[in-house]
Order: C-alpha cells, then sequence, then structure tokens
C-alpha cells in the first residue's frame, strides 16, 4: 500500500471515528437530558419556551401550511382537469398535505425558526458562562434548559402541524373552489372519503419525533458550541442543517414502518374513513 | 483574618494539571488555601488562570492529579454531593454571566429560588439586602442584565454570588475592562465582603491594584509555553511585599509591565520562521 494511500485510508478511518463519536456524544446528551424528566421543569421555565414556541410559530406554519395547499392545487388542477377529473382534486391535496406535506415543511420551518433560535440562545449562554454560572448555582442545565425546549417542542409541535394540515386543505379547497371554480359540493364530497383516521394518526405521531429530534439536536449543537460569534453562527446553522436532515430521514423510516403496520393490521387495505369511499 | 489554623489544606491541589485536545495549559500544580484567606492569582493571559478557578469548583475536572475541597477528592463524589459541595462556592465570572433572559430581580434570586424554602417576601428581602450591599439602588431590579453597564453587571453578579452565604468567593478577572474608579469600587466589596463573612477568596486578576488592596497571598503561573519540560509552572508563591520584592525577572516584568523582551521575543520567532 502505497504511503498516499495509507494516509488516505489514515483519514478515512479516523472521520469515521469522529462520526461515531458524535453520534455517541448526542445519544448520551439525549439520554441525560430525557432522564431528567424525573423532577418536572417549574411552570416558570416551561410557560415562556412554549410561548415562544407554540404561539409565536402560529403565523409562521400557517402561512405555509395554508401556501402549500395552494401550490398543490395549481399543480395538480391542469392534469385532473385534463382528464375531466377536477372535483377529484381534493382527495390528492388532502392526503398530501396530512400525510406528507404538512407535517414534514411544517417541522422544516420550525426546525428553521425555533432549532437555530434555541441553538443560537444556548450557545451564546455557553460562551457567556451562563452555562457555568448555572451549575455553579447547583441547576443542572440539561434539566433546566434542555428539557423544558424538548418537552415544548414534542407536545406543541403536532399541535402546530395540525394548524399546517387544516390551513393546507383549506388553501388547497379555496383555490379550487374560488380560482378553479369547482363545485364545492363535489370537492368536498369527494375529499372526505379518502382521509383515514390512521392517515390523521400517523400525521399527528409523525411531529412527536420531529419534535423530539429538531429540539434535542438544536440544544445538543447549541451546548456544545465553541466560542465566539463564529462559534454560536455555526452552532445555530448547524443546528438546521442536522434537524432538517433528520426530519428527512426520519421520515421515511417513520413513513416505512408505518406503511408496514397498516398491513400488518389490516392486511385484506380495509380502511377507517370518515365518509363513503 | 487567622482562621487558617482551622483547616490549613481547605482547598488544596495535589499535582493538578489539565490538558485541552492533547496541549497542557496547567502542570504539576501543588499548594494549599486555608480557610479565611484571600489568595491573589495573577499571569499572563492564557496561562491557566481560569482554568484554575474552574478546577476548584470541579467546573473542569484535572486531567492529572487531584483537587481536593475541605479535604474530599471533587473526583470522589457523585453527583449530587458534588452539586452540594459546589453551593458552598460563589463564583464571579469574568463577563458576570447573568442571565440574559430573567431580571436582575431573577438573577439574584435565582440561587434562593433553587436552594431555600423562602417564600417570595423573603426572597425580595433578601435579594433587596444583597443588592444594597453591593451598592446598586432598588431601581435596577426590574431591569434586563443588557441595561447595565459593566460595572453594575459585575456588582449583580457578586449580588448572586453571594446570595447563598458562599464559603469560597471565587472572583475571575473582577476587574477587568472596568474604570479606575469602579475597579476601586469592586476591590472595596472584596474587602467588604471578606469582613461581613468568613470567606475564602480565590481573586484572578491582572490588576496591581486589586494585588495591593485585597491580597493576603498572591500566586504567580508562567504560560507553559514558554517553560522548559521540569521548569515549574507556579513561580511565584508569597505576600505582596514579598512579590514586589522578589528578584525573579519574569514576576518583575509581569508587575512593571514590560513588553520589550517579549516584544525581541516575538521578533525573533517571526524571524525564525521568516528565515525557514
Amino acid at each position: 500500500m502505497s504511503e498516499a494511500l495509507r494516509k488516505e485510508f489514515k483519514s478515512a478511518l479516523n472521520k469515521v471515528s469522529q462520526a461515531f463519536d458524535a453520534l455517541g456524544d448526542f445519544t448520551t446528551f439525549s439520554a441525560l437530558s430525557l432522564a431528567t424528566i424525573i423532577k418536572k421543569p417549574s411552570a416558570g421555565t416551561m410557560i415562556p419556551i412554549c410561548f415562544r414556541v407554540g404561539v409565536q410559530s402560529v403565523p409562521v406554519v400557517a402561512i405555509t401550511g395554508m401556501f402549500i395547499g395552494m401550490v398543490m392545487a395549481i399543480q395538480v388542477y391542469s392534469q385532473f382537469q385534463s382528464l375531466g377529473m377536477a372535483t377529484q382534486i381534493g382527495q390528492i391535496i388532502n392526503v398530501s398535505v396530512i400525510k406528507e406535506l404538512g407535517p414534514v415543511l411544517a417541522a422544516t420551518m420550525l426546525a428553521g425558526r425555533i432549532g437555530s433560535s434555541m441553538a443560537a440562545e444556548l450557545a451564546t449562554m455557553r460562551v457567556t458562562e451562563q452555562v457555568d454560572a448555572l451549575i455553579c448555582l447547583g441547576v443542572n442545565p440539561l434539566h433546566y434548559l434542555v428539557l423544558p425546549r424538548v418537552l415544548a417542542c414534542v407536545l406543541l409541535i403536532p399541535i402546530l402541524t395540525v394548524l399546517a394540515n387544516f390551513m393546507g386543505v383549506f388553501g388547497g379547497s379555496m383555490v379550487c373552489t374560488e380560482i378553479f371554480k369547482v363545485d364545492p359540493y363535489h370537492y368536498w364530497q369527494n375529499s372526505r372519503g379518502h382521509i383515514q383516521i390512521w392517515d390523521l394518526s400517523v400525521g399527528l405521531i409523525k411531529p412527536i419525533f420531529f419534535g423530539a429530534a429538531i429540539s434535542l439536536i438544536s440544544c445538543h449543537r447549541g451546548m456544545n458550541s465553541r466560542a465566539g460569534a463564529e462559534g454560536v453562527g455555526k452552532a445555530a446553522t448547524s443546528a438546521f442543517v442536522w434537524s432538517f436532515m433528520s426530519i428527512l430521514v426520519l421520515d421515511f423510516f417513520l413513513a416505512l414502518f408505518f406503511n408496514n403496520l397498516h398491513q400488518a393490521i389490516w392486511p385484506d387495505n380495509s380502511i377507517k374513513t370518515f365518509g363513503p369511499k | 483574618m487567622d482562621s487558617s489554623s482551622s483547616n490549613p489544606n481547605f482547598l488544596s491541589l495535589q499535582n493538578a494539571g489539565m490538558a485541552f485536545n492533547g496541549v497542557d495549559i496547567l502542570r504539576n500544580i501543588n499548594f494549599n488555601i486555608p480557610k479565611g484567606q484571600t489568595l491573589v492569582v495573577i499571569g499572563e493571559s492564557g496561562c491557566g488562570k481560569t482554568v484554575l478557578l474552574k478546577l476548584l469548583i470541579s467546573l473542569l475536572q484535572a486531567s492529572t492529579g487531584k483537587v481536593l475541597f475541605d479535604g474530599q477528592d471533587w473526583c470522589a463524589l457523585d453527583e449530587q454531593r458534588t452539586n452540594e459541595q459546589r453551593l458552598r462556592f460563589g463564583f464571579l465570572f469574568q463577563g458576570a454571566a447573568l442571565f440574559d433572559s430573567l431580571t436582575v430581580f431573577d438573577n439574584v434570586a435565582f440561587g434562593l429560588r433553587a436552594h431555600s424554602k423562602c417564600d417570595e417576601k423573603e426572597i425580595e428581602k433578601l435579594v433587596l439586602m444583597r443588592v444594597k450591599e453591593v451598592g446598586m439602588k432598588e431601581s435596577v431590579l426590574g431591569k434586563k442584565p443588557a441595561e447595565l453597564s459593566g460595572g453594575m453587571k459585575k456588582r449583580i453578579g457578586l449580588a448572586r454570588a453571594l446570595i447563598l452565604k458562599p464559603e469560597v468567593m471565587l472572583y475571575d478577572e473582577p476587574t477587568s475592562g472596568l474604570d479606575p474608579i469602579m475597579t476601586d469600587v469592586i476591590n472595596d466589596l472584596i474587602l467588604q465582603t471578606r469582613k461581613n463573612m468568613p470567606v475564602t477568596s480565590i481573586v484572578v486578576t491582572h490588576e496591581m491594584r486589586t494585588v495591593h488592596k485585597v491580597a493576603d497571598r498572591v500566586i504567580m503561573f508562567y504560560p507553559l509555553s514558554r517553560l522548559k519540560p521540569n521548569e515549574p509552572q507556579l513561580i511565584f508563591d508569597g505576600t505582596t511585599d514579598e512579590l514586589f520584592k522578589t528578584p525573579d525577572l519574569r514576576v518583575q516584568q509581569f508587575i512593571h509591565g514590560e513588553a520589550k523582551e517579549r516584544t525581541l521575543e516575538s521578533e525573533n520567532h517571526a524571524n525564525r520562521d521568516e528565515a525557514s
């Protein structure tokens, strides 16, 4: 083996080892943070964080959700119109929004809005020694800083996703019925038979995982920030990048898992719907 | 103040060393701090003074050797016991490290809310007392740290550190970035704190006025990068009078702020780099 090749191999091996180190560090951080749940976080720490994660995200999530539905309607309408199936368009919009686009895009928006801000805030606290000050005052930073953020995201991101889904369905229906003049009665009649309770449940379970991933990754990045403005900036950027990637990876594996579970429970593909099929 | 006889090894470093990413910052440090003493730590930037403070309160674990507090090795303590012991310390950080999201009142009350059974009325009374003790007015309590000047932040940081009546106070460059008058105010507060409660103080500083005013004992560290492998890093340990009389050139250069030799050293390094 030539010297250059050996060096390359060694460097690749180092990178793999570093990646495993980072994964191990993140896993430990997550486990230790979640373990602090044995002591309930105080309302004084939870309420401001819930306000920032939940209430202040409402406009962003609502607008994102509505435009997802509206854009879907515009993209899909011409194909359905050419097949003479314009009144069926609601099915595809609603199923796409509720099963995939709503949860994933709402989570992505929240990763940008909440995740980056959490990472930047905790990174600033780290580099200005506020985290050390907490430890000196006998307070566990994982319990005081990380746990409330994780709980807020896990509890509120599913609710925000419901809002995004609702706004997506509403936006799609407005474009179809008001702009493309699809008959509203047929639009809704054809739509409602295709949303399953299962789809709604999956659409609500996924954001719990997305919320946990966003908050844990962002807090981990923030708490392990390097010193200085550059360190804080990098923490915020990497929090978003890693959160976004984890959302997509989780979405894939969750979709796979829930499809298999659905197959296992209802092998004949019988479905529970809100209306006639 | 001679309570030192009661416990001469209240804080103790035994061959303690600290390295970051394989680079030694502190090496084989040995000294004891008796109870009640005010120890001032001086030395150039980057010689490990802040790291020393963080080792003393177990914010960092020594890479080698032992750090003992009240006879107990920090490494031998479990998490709960470590936390209990840490509450016997107060730490005034270099930038005060006030919690940005909380008001001054909440910052000072933080330790009480976390660890005492005081009701809000008692907390309010104690916070007010501490804030007045550090020479601040009541009107500052509703402000956020971002609205305070550097000196005000340091004083509020001190009030927060003192609220749980610590036995040991750690000051990390308490006067850095302050004007001469505010520097004197902070020095007076360090003295006043020692007078008001039986506290052992460790003050990290570059400020010679602080050394003059508050020190019972002074130690000086030298950066490892400029020492030979077997040279001790602790180059001075004595009283303030002894500090100013010591013949050690490195100490005298630091005290008098002489950069001439250092500039020559840097130029030699640059010339060598250029030549190579």
